[in-house]
């Protein structure tokens, strides 16, 4: 505890400098997701392919990806703007399926019977079809927001400044505080992330907020 | 691009190929410190996972259980682990198992879940024991689930054994670490692309298997 007490400075600017990390990617992914996702949700043999695509992504480990990615980006390794980018790609590889699934779900009818009362295509997407897809959308979005924040951490064996570094530091120095607190401020940062995730919705998605009982819909 | 250039002649080099701490060598390491932490977290999760899925009671837990998991840092563990209990296999694959659970688990319980409840009260009308029902209908039908829960947690156990090379550990993350430790840019990038390519294959091949284990005549969704 000791440790802690006389290292508050430390952990605040690496808990910062891992907050700058995790939140640009979480929001690229999301945001772009969705274009994507409308794309894809009906054409079949293109959501397929690149759902299929996706999963193979989301198999490849950060570590190569962040040693692989500066090759393209022209970053040094330790550059935080290649973390964003390859935890972006990441993200999309998560975040691409799910919204096409979120998107398709929502049923046919409504979206006709909102052409035939007159909604363009971009404000039934905006005002009917994104709104339905909201609840399951939210739910990818946290699984999203949680392993990108534990992932940030990786960069710290390259070196680059995050709650990883001090895992990497605490490991050399011997000072078990030192990982032990990297491990709580990462879970409570990532929970602290979906629990806002979760509030967010329930004043943004007002009437998704009664539990649906599983199957209720069938 | 040279970098790419280097890294392949890296890998082709021959004199990688043969003796300690060559290419096979650190491959083979990887796979069985993947197999060994992916086997005994199946032997925990697969039967409670089942039994969960089969009951029904319990699923609450186990959801929240692999929710938070995903929170956890792999790389936090590993070296947690590997400073509590110093230099050797236990403080790895204790990290590997405990990372490979949450995925089992949730492939189990929801190849029970995916039966169809119609199916197993029919098998249960026709005087199966539960046991019967389990080994006999919900086992292979939900075999898919259950494989895809297995190569989530393989994939995850072969990117965890990459970081703990970073601990002492042998692995094909070594290359990575070295090439890290001297700044030689092309063994960094040669490791990585032979990290990568293994996750692949082992991704595609349990993916074969999900598609061969399908049950005839059941309707795939």
């Amino acid at each position: 505890m000791t440790w802690v007490l006389e290292n508050l400075d430390l952990l605040g600017s690496r808990l910062l400098a891992h907050v700058l990390q995790a939140i640009p990617p979480i929001l690229l992914a999301f945001v772009l997701s969705l274009p994507i996702a409308k794309l894809i949700a009906v054409r079949g043999w293109l959501r397929t392919s690149l759902t299929a695509g996706a999963g193979l992504l989301y198999a490849i480990p950060s570590l190569p990806l962040f040693i692989v990615l500066p090759l393209f980006l022209g970053t040094s390794i330790r550059s935080p703007l290649n973390i964003v980018v390859a935890l972006t790609i990441y993200g999309l590889a998560l975040m691409v399926p799910s919204a096409s699934e979120a998107l398709r779900a929502v049923s046919g009818d409504t979206l006709r019977a909102a052409t035939a009362q007159g909604y363009a295509p971009l404000q039934r997407f905006w005002q009917v079809e994104l709104p339905l897809a909201g609840p399951a959308l939210v739910a990818g979005l946290r699984v999203l927001a949680v392993s990108t924040v534990s992932l940030v951490t990786v960069g710290g064996v390259l070196g680059v400044p995050s709650l990883g570094m001090l895992f990497i530091d605490g490991f050399q120095r011997g000072i078990l505080e030192e990982i032990l607190s990297g491990i709580v401020l990462t879970v409570a940062l990532a929970l602290l992330l979906d629990l806002l995730i979760v509030l967010g919705a329930r004043v943004a998605l007002p009437w998704a907020r009664t539990p649906r009982r599983k199957g209720a819909r069938a | 691009m040279t970098q790419l250039l280097e890294a392949l002649a890296w890998i082709a080099d021959p004199t990688r190929w043969s003796g300690p701490g060559s290419i096979p060598v650190r491959l083979l390491e990887h796979l069985w410190y993947t197999l060994l932490g992916v086997g005994i977290a199946a032997l925990v999760a697969i039967p409670v996972g089942l039994l969960v899925g089969h009951t029904r009671r319990g699923r609450g837990p186990v959801v929240a259980l692999s929710g938070a998991a995903r929170a956890l840092p792999t790389l936090g563990l590993v070296t947690l682990f590997g400073l509590w209990l110093g230099i050797g296999l236990t403080a790895p694959v204790l990290a590997f198992v405990i990372l490979a659970i949450p995925s089992l688990l949730a492939g189990a319980y929801s190849a029970c879940e995916a039966v169809d409840p119609r199916t197993v009260d029919a098998a249960r009308a026709q005087g199966m024991t539960e046991w019967q029902i389990l080994t006999r209908v919900e086992v292979p039908l939900g075999l898919p689930l259950l494989i895809g829960g297995v190569r989530l947690a393989a994939v995850q156990v072969v990117a965890t054994v990459m970081l703990a090379s970073y601990i002492g550990n042998g692995g094909l993350g070594r290359f990575i670490f070295l090439g890290l430790n001297l700044s030689d840019y092309p063994q960094m990038l040669g490791g990585s692309i032979l990290v990568v390519a293994l996750a692949l294959v082992i991704d595609l091949a349990l993916r074969l298997v999900e598609r061969l284990t399908a049950p005839r005549g059941a309707a795939r969704t």
